[in-house]
């Protein structure tokens, strides 16, 4: 129903304190856009920006083809879901979903089919009479959802919506709000700092550090080339390896004794080298890519998967590999990787094509 | 139910307990058993014997034309000064909630009232608008009216509910701004998003989510009104003019000590008390049913 830009957005606090550097997003029509990154990078201010609740410094912000700086948050046709729920506690259920509406001045029965509606597609019919305080930490969340969904808005936004929840829950709910958005058609933003979420939820994933936007795009082509060594670590659990020379310290140029010790040539420039855990494999190898020995330090069964810890020379390594593991710490195995799954990295940290 | 701690010492208890409950006992009980006593006797007028009346001294206090004026005086008097210390004091908490340089400051500011002790706050504003040598006073008559609390009654009122409630303003602001502090601040940015202005946001959100702290007060500033003004109405007003400020708590004064009529003061102290405690029990029983608390 809508569309979001951002353009040159900046976020100044008290003159000096630079929380956004400069952001340029474009949200496509029903979309969903995950902002991710470490706490403090920005993305949470640069939600409230949109939302209207903090000023914009520099740069604007643009809702369905309208500049929305001097809007205030109840004209910029947007519902937003807090962390903590925001729920309000002297209001049952009902109210709390019919407030957007009542301030809005529509019509008592609209207002109950909406709710109603609302309720149903979140299964909260039966808990309209209750407050807030008698529910679970799941229905409140629903009921969150639900407060934003019966306004009907141009776009949803969504601070850290699961972050209150234990880790079964999340899970459920995630694919509940995934199924919602896609289903309602509303254009999106959520931020999260939980990389599992943002890759789950995200049609477009901007990952953020430091105020700034590291990468835009969608997230499988994010975990496939990820643009700096940031991106790298932050997305993929356990976080990609990343090799630098200097025995093992990234930063420092990759010397010729690094390089036997990996049997692996690199562009010119790399500074650090990438590898996904899932992409080392075990055995030998005749083609081209890394070809080492692991001497394993420590194994991690997880269940379906095992990791391994261990070192490759000076480098440190964590290598996936599937069910249970064979393999007792101080073993040596043979392992490689192919050249096309290595991810290469300049003195910036920036992504170098070879 | 969570298993209780439970201790199996019996005696330790009554002894923790016991410097709470001697100061009770001795400050409490024993002058209201006192005052129960005493209500049932009169004197004679040279204070040499008393005799016993029973509910005598009561029927001829609730005939007295100038208590049942004073009955009125106090509930105009109370439901002034609580009213107006509440709501100033919850205007200032909200625009000082506002504030965001020099916070700390401001507060302090405010709270400053509340370290005058009742007697000074109430000669501080008898200077002020003392017809006859006050700054107020003189600008009040400048701007044409006629003020003259030491003749005017309704006037005199005037003075001391202002006096009253502006000291006890700063008790209020305190616990105002901690309630505000309270409701987390995106429950407002939920309702500014939820299209709600600053004044529906007022009434819809904040007023209701501190109502515990409003009923707290009004139960404080009832009983304030009640008996802790008795300095501020001693000091301004004396009662008067011609009985317009005497409140049921100066009256117990006036006839007890300076009348010297024991006996009639006694009764009006104990109906006083149940008077309070009605109040109190009214206020616990039905107005708290409205207050929701988080």
């Amino acid at each position: 129903m809508a569309t979001v830009e951002l353009k040159g957005v900046r976020k100044v606090y008290g003159g000096s304190v630079e929380a956004v550097k400069g952001v340029d997003i474009s949200i496509a029509d029903k979309a969903m856009c995950v902002l991710v990154g470490p706490s403090g990078c920005g993305k949470s201010t640069l939600l409230r920006m949109i939302a209207g609740l903090e000023s914009i410094t520099h740069g604007t912000i643009d809702i369905d083809g309208r500049v929305v700086n001097e809007v205030g948050p109840a004209e910029r046709d947007i519902a937003m879901v807090f962390q903590n729920y925001a729920l309000y506690p002297h209001m049952k259920v009902y109210d709390n979903m019919a407030y957007g509406l009542r301030n809005r001045g529509m019509k008592k029965d609209e207002i109950d089919a909406r709710v109603k509606r609302a309720a149903e597609t979140l299964e909260l019919s039966a808990l309209l009479d209750r407050r807030p305080r008698e529910l679970s930490g799941g229905q409140r969340q629903r009921v969150a959802m639900g407060r934003a969904i019966v306004r009907n808005p141009k776009v949803f936004l969504f601070d850290e919506p699961l972050s209150n929840l234990d880790a079964k829950l999340r899970g459920q709910m995630r694919v509940e709000i995934k199924n919602l958005q896609r289903s309602l058609e509303v254009t999106s933003v959520y931020v999260t700092h939980d990389q599992l979420e943002a890759m789950t939820l995200a049609d477009q994933l901007v990952v953020m550090n430091g105020g700034l936007v590291e990468q835009v795009g969608k997230p499988l082509d994010i975990y496939e080339k990820p643009a700096s060594t940031f991106v790298a670590s932050f997305i993929g659990a356990p976080p990609m390896n990343l090799l630098g020379g200097n025995g093992g310290k990234t930063g420092a140029p990759l010397t010729v004794a690094d390089l036997s010790d990996l049997g692996v040539s690199v562009p010119p420039g790399t500074t650090t080298l990438g590898i996904r855990p899932e992409d080392i494999e075990q055995g030998d190898y005749a083609g081209e890519g890394l070809k080492t020995q692991l001497t394993v330090e420590a194994v991690e069964p997880v269940g379906a998967e095992s990791f391994l810890h261990g070192k490759a020379g000076t480098h440190r390594l964590v290598v996936r590999v599937p069910g249970r593991s064979i393999a007792e710490p101080g073993a040596v195995l043979p392992i490689f990787a192919p050249r096309a799954k290595l991810h290469f990295f300049d003195a910036n940290g920036k992504r170098v094509e070879g | 139910m969570s298993p209780r701690v439970t201790f199996p010492n019996k005696f330790l208890p009554y002894l923790l307990v016991a410097p709470q409950l001697a100061i009770t006992l001795v400050f409490f009980y024993w002058p209201a058993s006192q005052a129960i006593y005493q209500s049932t006797l009169r004197e004679d007028p040279f204070g040499l014997d008393s005799a016993f009346v029973g509910l005598d001294n009561f029927r001829r206090v609730l005939s007295d034309p100038n208590y049942l004026n004073s009955i009125q005086v106090t509930v105009i008097f109370s439901v002034a000064t609580a009213v107006l210390a509440m709501a100033v004091a919850m205007f200032l908490a909200v625009m000082a909630d506002k504030v965001i340089r020099g916070k700390g400051f401001y507060r302090t500011l405010m709270i400053w009232p509340y370290a005058v002790a009742p007697a000074i706050a109430g000669m501080l504003w008898l200077f002020m608008f003392n017809p006859s040598m006050g700054t107020f006073a003189y600008m009040l008559r400048s701007a044409g009216i006629y003020w003259d609390p030491l003749l005017n009654g309704p006037q005199a009122m005037l003075l001391v509910i202002v006096a009253a409630a502006w000291k006890q303003i700063s008790y209020n602001f305190l616990f105002f701004v901690a309630g505000l502090q309270a409701i987390p601040k995106t429950l407002v940015e939920a309702a500014a998003i939820d299209g709600a202005g600053e004044t529906k946001r007022f009434w819809t959100i904040i007023f209701p989510l501190l109502a515990p702290t409003t009923f707290f007060l009004l139960v404080i500033n009832t009983t304030y009104a009640f008996f802790d003004t008795f300095g501020i109405i001693h000091a301004v007003t004396g009662g008067g003019p011609g009985k317009a400020t005497e409140t049921l708590v100066y009256k117990v004064y006036n006839d007890g000590f300076v009348n010297l009529i024991l006996g009639e003061s006694a009764a009006q102290s104990v109906i006083l008390m149940v008077i309070v405690i009605a109040l109190t029990a009214v206020q616990f029983r039905y107005v708290e049913k409205k207050v929701h608390y988080g």
